[in-house]
């Protein structure tokens, strides 16, 4: 396939949800407009972005206090993750004492574990947590399947040339491990910020913190409908943005040698 | 004198966990400047007797001798599946067995790009192993198993995968390799032509067992070209080698050694 029909798919391939999303948004404003219904029912698609503009310096750097946890959150999470995978990959013992934890930590639910950190921590430090606990999961989870799913024969060729554990770990099962990682770490993105919307909001209903999710608790409280939709916007946009640089960053590490971004290119 | 094996297998026996007996009591030599093809039906053992050369599984029972500890640290091995680094151009994958070994890419190199040359790839060097073809793909890997220039080749039907004609490509390319090193060769694989193409001493093991049905010698001075493949020598050795191997698979035969040739 050359260039040219390549930015021809793309094209089409972005447009087609491009005009759905414009469709949707113009049935709901028509919605709103057609049944004259109030904006503390249901605030119009222009209303939600007057209200952006409105109150952009408040939301504005609000979403900065969520999207700097979020980030904290996810380098923190990826490098005790990957750093656990890689030593939980050395050792059979370690694996078997610490994965328990881990697992723990990854079924209780985050909701039910913010309101004990806010009693420990204080609320910026407990946000932090408990966006850390959600990501930290799927990147150890999925790094360590990538670390133990090494193919077989290539292992077998490092044993025929003698390779040392450090040079198996090196030249073979950290770039076997990279989609793996790569997998759990879009994960992780996704989830850091849920972990710290989720966090504020028990952080917002004790009274305490600045984020995104505090501004919507905030606003329900004064019946401010607008704003809420305004704040879920502009939290929907940072997790799209999240997922799309590290869709980014996957096709740039992976798009020359591995299937998975590849797959675009197939038809 | 006659110089000693370069690897002995001694009264060998091998069982895998599942209980399966591959190898009992097997014993094989293997000397200097042969190419010694392992011929039989899948499951006869002739991958495991390789793998046990290669150090990868232990015997139950028995020994290998080695002539000199130096043969058994510098084997190279082709298997199956041209089983490549997927993320490392062919250069990399190459050099992976020399890096493996401690010695710098700047020395390394020039054994680098002797080995592409010698397999006829020093145009894709940088190219990943996903634009390689089939054939391409497995003369990388026998590039990589030849950077080291090892005393022993071992190669695991490795052409199994290929079409007739890449096929034969690569054992006239094998042949010429086998010229230009002073390598010696185990070879395993179920064709018989190849074998007989390939060979100058094939061993035919039993379905089960890893008994050795018959053995048959080729004169190593034969050359081996499209007129060896046409000849009446190729056609008898041929069909020596089917006759044993239709004998491999009766399981209820009188196991006894037949007389080389």
């Amino acid at each position: 396939m050359n260039a040219r029909l390549i930015s021809q798919k793309t094209l089409k391939d972005a447009t087609v949800p491009v005009v759905f999303f414009i469709l949707a948004l113009s049935a709901w404003q028509a919605t709103v407009q057609l049944n004259h219904i109030p904006p503390y029912i249901l605030p119009a698609p222009t209303v939600i972005f007057y209200k952006l503009i409105e109150d952009r310096a408040l939301l504005f750097s609000s979403l900065l206090i969520t999207l700097s946890v979020t980030l904290k959150a996810l380098i923190l999470a990826t490098l005790c993750g990957a750093g656990l995978a890689l030593i939980l990959s050395q050792s059979r013992l370690l694996e078997r004492a610490l994965l328990p934890f881990a697992i723990i930590l990854q079924v209780t639910p985050i909701i039910a574990i913010a309101p004990l950190l806010l009693v420990y921590l204080d609320a910026s430090k407990a946000v932090l947590v408990c966006a850390f606990l959600v990501a930290f999961f799927p990147i150890l989870s999925n790094t360590s399947l990538g670390l133990a799913s090494v193919d077989l024969r290539l292992q077998e060729l490092f044993e025929l040339y003698k390779a040392s554990a450090w040079q198996k770990l090196v030249y073979l099962r950290i770039p076997a491990a990279l989609p793996y990682f790569l997998t759990g770490l879009r994960i992780g993105g996704g989830l850091s910020l849920i972990g710290a919307i989720v966090a504020e909001l028990a952080a917002g209903a004790s009274g305490q913190g600045t984020g995104l999710a505090f501004r919507i608790v905030e606003a329900g409280f004064r019946l401010d409908v607008p704003r809420m939709f305004a704040a879920l916007t502009l939290i929907s946009m940072s997790g799209l943005s999240i997922y799309g640089l590290l869709a980014l960053l996957t096709h740039y590490l992976l798009h020359r040698w591995h299937e998975s971004a590849r797959r675009d290119h197939r038809d | 004198m006659t110089k000693a094996p370069l690897v002995s297998l001694r009264n060998i026996s091998k069982s895998f966990s599942n209980g399966v007996r591959v190898l009992d009591d097997y014993t094989l030599d293997i000397h200097t400047g042969e190419t010694l093809t392992l011929l039989g039906p899948s499951g006869c053992g002739k991958s495991t007797v390789l793998r046990l050369i290669e150090g990868l599984i232990q015997p139950s029972a028995g020994e290998i001798i080695w002539r000199d500890a130096n043969i058994k640290n510098n084997l190279g091995a082709v298997f199956q599946e041209p089983t490549l680094l997927p993320w490392a151009n062919v250069f990399d994958n190459v050099y992976l067995p020399l890096r493996l070994l401690g010695t710098p890419r700047v020395k390394a190199r020039q054994n680098v790009e002797e080995a592409l040359a010698n397999v006829g790839l020093s145009d894709f060097a940088f190219a990943l192993p996903r634009e390689l073809s089939g054939g391409m793909k497995m003369r990388c890997a026998i590039a990589r198993a030849l950077v080291t220039k090892p005393t022993i080749i071992l190669l695991d039907e490795p052409f199994a995968a290929l079409d007739e004609v890449t096929r034969f490509r690569l054992n006239d390319d094998l042949l010429q390799l086998k010229k230009l090193l002073s390598s010696t060769i185990i070879f395993v694989t179920h064709s018989v032509f190849e074998s007989a193409f390939l060979s100058t001493r094939i061993i035919v093991m039993s379905k089960t067992g890893g008994r050795i049905i018959d053995e048959i010698n080729i004169e190593p001075t034969i050359g081996r070209d499209e007129n060896f493949r046409l000849s009446p020598l190729f056609q008898e050795i041929s069909r020596r080698a089917t006759m044993s191997l239709k004998r491999s698979l009766d399981q209820n035969i009188n196991l006894t050694s037949s007389d080389p040739q």
